[in-house]
C-alpha cells in the first residue's frame, strides 16, 4: 500500500525535523564528549580502580596456587593438623616466591589479618634454601651434567609425557614468574628445588616396570639413596607457628580472588570460616572513627548554621549597594588559602597563640590554665566551622533574597509579634536554603583531610585521615580502598539528595 | 526607609542593636584569623603571637626576615617554581574542555544532560582524599604517578566542574537570537562562534579559569598522593612545613597567598560585573 502522507510530504517534513534535531543533539554531544572522556580516563576510572582494590584480593592465590587449591578442601578447625602433602605444595609455591621476592608481600598482606604472618613468612624464606634441595641439585647433576643447563629443562617441559606433569607444571609456573619479575636472564640455572621435583616424579613411578627411558635408569639409583626430605619438620623447626591451624585457616580465608574481608573489617568484624564474627572490643576502631566523623560533621554543620543563618538574614535585608560590601568579608576567607586559613588558625589556636594570649592578658584565665584549643576535636570544630561558613552563607543569602519583605510585614499588619512572624512566616521559606547549605557543608566536611591532619591531634581526626594512613603508611591499600568507597556512598548518596533538591547546575560561586 | 517605625517596641529596639551586634562577632569570626595573620608575619622574632615590642609599635619590633626567607630559601622558590609550572597548564586544561562542554550543554536538546551534569561536576563533590586515592591506584598503574603531566591532569579534572558551572552560568543568560542574527547575516558558525558568542561568555570563561587556578594553586591533597619529591608546590610545602615544625616564614607565605586571593577576588568581581552589564542584565 501506498501512503498517502508521504506523497503529500508532511512525513518527509516530519522526518526533517526529527533529522535536524538528531543533528543538534549530535552536535552538543560532540561538544561534551572531549570532557567526558577526559573526565572518565582521570577520575571517574581511578574511583573505580579503588572500588575495584576494596574486593581485590588475588595476591594469595597467585602467589601460592598450589597451596591454596590443596586447602580448598580440607576443613580447618581447633584439632586440625597440616597434613605432610600440604607442607610439600608450601614448599614449591614458597621457592617459587622467595625467588622474586613475592613471599614478603603476601606475607603483609595476610598480616593485616593475623599479625605474625609477615615474619613467619620472612623467616622461612630465609631459610628455605636450607632445607637440602642443594644436595638433590649436587648429586642428579653429577650423574647427569645436561641437568645443569636450563636447556635440558626446556627441551623436558616441552615434553608430553604425563608421567613429569608436576616438574613441567613446577618448571613453567618457575619460568613465568621469573620474566614477569624481570629475574629471568639467558644464564639463569635451573634451580635447586625443580631437582626435588623431578626426583620426586621420577620416584613415583618406581612401580612402574616399563621404565625405558635412560634418564630413569641413570637417576633412580642416585635418588634412592639421597635422604627423603621431611618438609613438614623442615617447616616446623623454622617456625612452629606452621603448625597452627589460625594461620592455614587466614590462608584459606583469603585464597579466592575476591573478598569480602576490608568491608567487615571497615565495620570491626572479622572474617571466620563460621562466618562473619564482631571483633572483640580491644580491636574495634572503625565504627569509632566513622561515628566521631558524623558527629564532628553534624556538629561543624550546626554552628555554621547557626553563624551563618543571622549572616544571610543581615545580608539579605541590607540594600544591595551594602549588601556587595559586606558580602565581600563573607567571599575574601571563601577565596584565601585553604592552608591559609588553616595555618592561620594553627598559629592561633596553640597554646603561646594570640587568643590564650588575649584570655590571659585580659584576665579571663590564669597563666597557668591556658585552654587546650588544638589538636582535639574543639581546635578541628573551629577551624573547619570557619572555613565552610562561607558555604553555609552563600546558599542561605541566595534563597533569603527571594524572599519578599511584604510576607512579614503582612504577617505583622495582621497582629502577630515579630518573632511570630519569623517563625510562621519568614523562616518555612528559608528552609530550602538552610537545606542546600547544610547538605553542602556537610558533604564538604565529612570527608575533610587536610584541617583535621594539622590541626586535629588523635581525637580530632576523621575517617579521611585514617584512609590517607592506609593508603601513604600502612600500605593496607585494600582497607583504605574499602573505607573510602564506604564514604564515597554516603557523599554520593547526599549529592543525590542535593542535585533533587537544588539541582546541581544552581550550585552559585561567589 | 527610616530604621524604625514609629510602633516599634523599645524592645525591637534592642534586638535590631543586639542583631548588629550578633553580626559583627561572626563578621569578626570570620575575618579575625586572615587580620591578625598579617602582622604576625612582619614579626621580628621566631614567635606566632605579638611580642611586647610590636604591642608599642616599636620598629624593632617588625621585620622583613620571614620574607626574605621565602625568597632566597631554595626549598620555597621550587616549590613556587612548581606551582607556577603546574596551575597554567591545567588551568588551560579545565578551561578548553570545560568551556565546549558548557557550550554543548547548553544547547536545547541535549539527551541525558542531568547526568552529564552530575559526572562532569562530582570532582567537586567526592572528597579530595578519595579523588586522590583513586588516582594514585590508576596513576601507578599506568605510569602516570609521580610524574608531572600525571598532576597536570589530576588538576584539571579538580577544576573542570568550576569552569562547567561559571560557563553554563553565563550562558543561561545568552540571548540566542545574537547567534541567529549573526548566522542570518551570512556568518559562519565558526566566525558566529568568536564574534558574538566568545566576547560575551569570556567573562564566564575568565572566572572560571581563576577558579581552576586557585584550585589547582591551593590544591595539596592529590599533590601528595599523585605528585612526587621532585613535584613539591607551595601548598605541599606548607603542609609539610606546619605538620612538622612550623617555621614563621608560612606566615610571610600566607600574607602573600592572601594579597593574592584579594587580587583575584576584585578581578572575579569586576568581571562578573562587566558580564551582567553585557547581557543588559542591571543591578536593582
Amino acid at each position: 500500500m501506498v501512503n498517502v502522507d508521504s506523497l503529500v510530504g508532511r512525513n518527509s517534513l516530519h522526518r526533517k525535523v526529527q533529522r535536524s534535531l538528531r543533528i543538534q543533539k549530535l552536535r552538543a554531544l560532540g561538544l561534551i564528549a572531549p570532557l567526558f572522556i577526559f573526565i572518565l580516563i582521570s577520575f571517574v576510572i581511578p574511583i573505580g580502580d579503588m572500588l575495584f582494590r576494596s574486593i581485590e584480593n588475588q595476591l594469595v592465590s597467585e602467589v601460592l596456587p598450589r597451596t591454596t587449591e590443596y586447602l580448598k578442601s580440607e576443613q580447618i578447625n581447633e584439632g586440625w593438623e597440616p597434613p605432610d602433602e600440604l607442607f610439600w605444595h608450601l614448599y614449591i609455591d614458597l621457592a617459587i616466591a622467595t625467588e622474586v621476592k613475592l613471599h614478603t608481600r603476601v606475607g603483609s598482606r595476610l598480616n593485616y589479618e593475623k599479625t605474625g604472618i609477615s615474619s613467619l613468612f620472612r623467616k622461612t624464606g630465609r631459610s628455605i634454601k636450607k632445607f637440602g634441595a642443594d644436595d638433590y641439585s649436587k648429586a642428579l647433576s653429577e650423574q647427569m651434567p645436561e641437568l645443569a643447563s636450563i636447556d635440558y629443562w626446556e627441551l623436558l617441559s616441552q615434553g608430553t609425557s604425563e608421567k613429569y606433569g608436576y616438574t613441567r607444571d613446577t618448571y613453567n609456573t618457575w619460568k613465568k614468574n621469573l620474566i614477569a619479575n624481570d629475574h629471568w636472564s639467558e644464564k639463569t640455572k635451573p634451580s635447586d628445588f625443580l631437582f626435588v621435583v623431578l626426583a620426586n616424579d621420577i620416584k613415583s613411578q618406581e612401580i612402574d616396570s616399563s621404565l625405558d627411558a635412560s634418564r630413569e635408569e641413570k637417576l633412580l639409583p642416585v635418588i634412592s639413596e639421597l635422604p627423603e626430605i621431611g618438609f613438614k619438620e623442615r617447616f616446623l623447626d623454622t617456625d612452629e607457628d606452621w603448625a597452627e591451624p589460625d594461620v592455614w585457616d587466614t590462608i584459606q580465608l583469603y585464597s579466592p580472588s575476591f573478598t569480602n574481608g576490608y568491608y567487615l573489617n571497615s565495620v570491626d568484624f572479622k572474617k571466620g570460616s563460621d562466618g562473619p564474627k564482631i571483633r572483640p572490643e580491644n580491636e574495634r576502631l572503625y565504627v569509632l572513627i566513622f561515628s566521631r566523623t558524623l558527629f564532628m560533621s553534624v556538629t561543624i554543620t550546626l554552628v555554621c548554621l547557626l553563624l551563618g543563618y543571622p549572616v544571610a538574614y543581615f545580608l539579605a535585608n541590607l540594600p544591595l549597594k551594602y549588601a556587595n560590601l559586606f558580602l565581600i568579608l563573607v567571599l575574601l576567607p571563601f577565596w584565601t588559602s585553604l592552608l591559609v586559613r588553616t595555618s592561620a588558625w594553627k598559629v592561633l589556636l596553640q597554646n603561646e597563640g594570640v587568643i590564650n594570649d588575649i584570655l590571659v592578658a585580659t584576665g579571663l584565665i590564669s597563666n597557668l590554665e591556658r585552654l587546650e584549643l588544638i589538636n582535639n576535636q574543639t581546635g578541628t570544630i573551629i577551624a573547619m566551622s570557619h572555613i565552610l561558613l562561607p558555604f553555609m552563607i552563600l546558599p542561605l543569602f541566595s534563597v533569603m533574597k527571594t524572599i519578599h519583605p511584604s510576607y512579614v510585614r503582612a504577617a505583622k499588619s495582621l497582629g502577630a509579634t515579630p518573632w511570630t512572624a519569623f517563625r510562621r512566616v519568614y523562616f518555612p521559606q528559608s528552609i530550602p536554603g538552610i537545606g542546600a547549605g547544610s547538605i553542602l557543608v556537610f558533604i564538604l566536611s565529612i570527608g575533610y583531610y587536610i584541617t583535621p591532619e594539622l590541626v586535629g591531634g588523635t581525637t580530632g581526626t576523621f575517617i579521611s585521615n585514617r584512609i590517607a594512613y592506609h593508603i601513604s603508611s600502612s600500605l593496607n591499600w585494600g582497607l583504605g580502598a574499602a573505607l573510602g568507597s564506604i564514604l564515597l556512598a554516603v557523599v554520593l548518596a547526599l549529592y543525590w539528595v542535593y542535585d533533587r533538591m537544588v539541582g546541581i547546575d544552581n550550585v552559585k560561586l561567589g | 526607609m527610616a530604621k524604625f517605625q514609629p510602633y516599634d517596641t523599645a524592645s525591637d529596639k534592642a534586638w535590631y542593636y543586639i542583631f548588629r551586634v550578633i553580626c559583627g562577632l561572626i563578621f569578626f569570626f570570620l575575618m579575625f584569623p586572615i587580620l591578625v595573620i598579617m602582622p604576625l608575619s612582619f614579626n621580628a622574632g621566631n614567635y606566632f603571637t605579638f611580642t611586647p615590642e610590636m604591642l608599642r609599635l616599636e620598629i624593632e619590633g617588625f621585620s622583613l626576615k620571614h620574607y626574605r626567607d621565602f625568597f632566597t630559601n631554595p626549598d620555597w622558590q621550587v616549590a613556587l617554581y612548581n606551582s607556577f609550572r603546574i596551575a597554567p597548564v591545567a588551568t588551560l586544561l579545565s578551561v578548553g574542555f570545560g568551556t565546549l562542554a558548557a557550550i554543548g550543554l547548553s544547547q536545547s536538546h541535549v539527551p541525558f544532560r542531568r547526568t552529564i551534569m552530575a559526572i562532569l561536576i562530582s570532582p567537586m563533590i567526592v572528597p579530595l582524599i578519595l579523588s586522590a586515592a583513586g588516582m594514585y591506584f590508576f596513576y601507578s598503574r599506568i605510569g602516570l604517578q609521580g610524574t608531572y603531566i600525571g598532576v597536570v591532569l589530576a588538576h584539571a579534572a579538580l577544576g573542570i566542574p568550576f569552569v562547567i558551572i561559571t560557563v553554563t552560568a553565563t550562558l543561561a543568560g545568552f540571548d540566542k537570537s545574537l547567534t541567529r542574527a549573526s548566522a542570518s547575516l551570512g556568518a559562519g558558525p565558526v566566525r558566529t562562534f568568536f564574534k558574538i558568542q566568545m566576547p560575551l561568555i569570556l567573562p564566564g570563561v575568565i572566572s572560571g579559569g581563576l577558579f581552576a587556578f586557585i584550585t589547582s594553586f591551593d590544591e595539596v591533597v592529590v599533590v601528595l598522593f599523585v605528585g612526587s619529591a621532585s613535584l613539591k608546590t607551595l601548598p605541599w610545602e606548607m603542609f609539610n612545613g606546619l605538620r612538622e615544625q612550623i617555621s614563621p616564614t608560612i606566615l610571610a607565605i600566607a600574607t602573600i597567598l592572601i594579597t593574592l586571593s584579594v587580587l583575584l577576588l576584585s578581578t572575579i568581581e569586576i568581571l562578573r560585573r562587566r558580564s551582567e552589564r553585557l547581557r543588559g542584565i542591571t543591578q536593582s
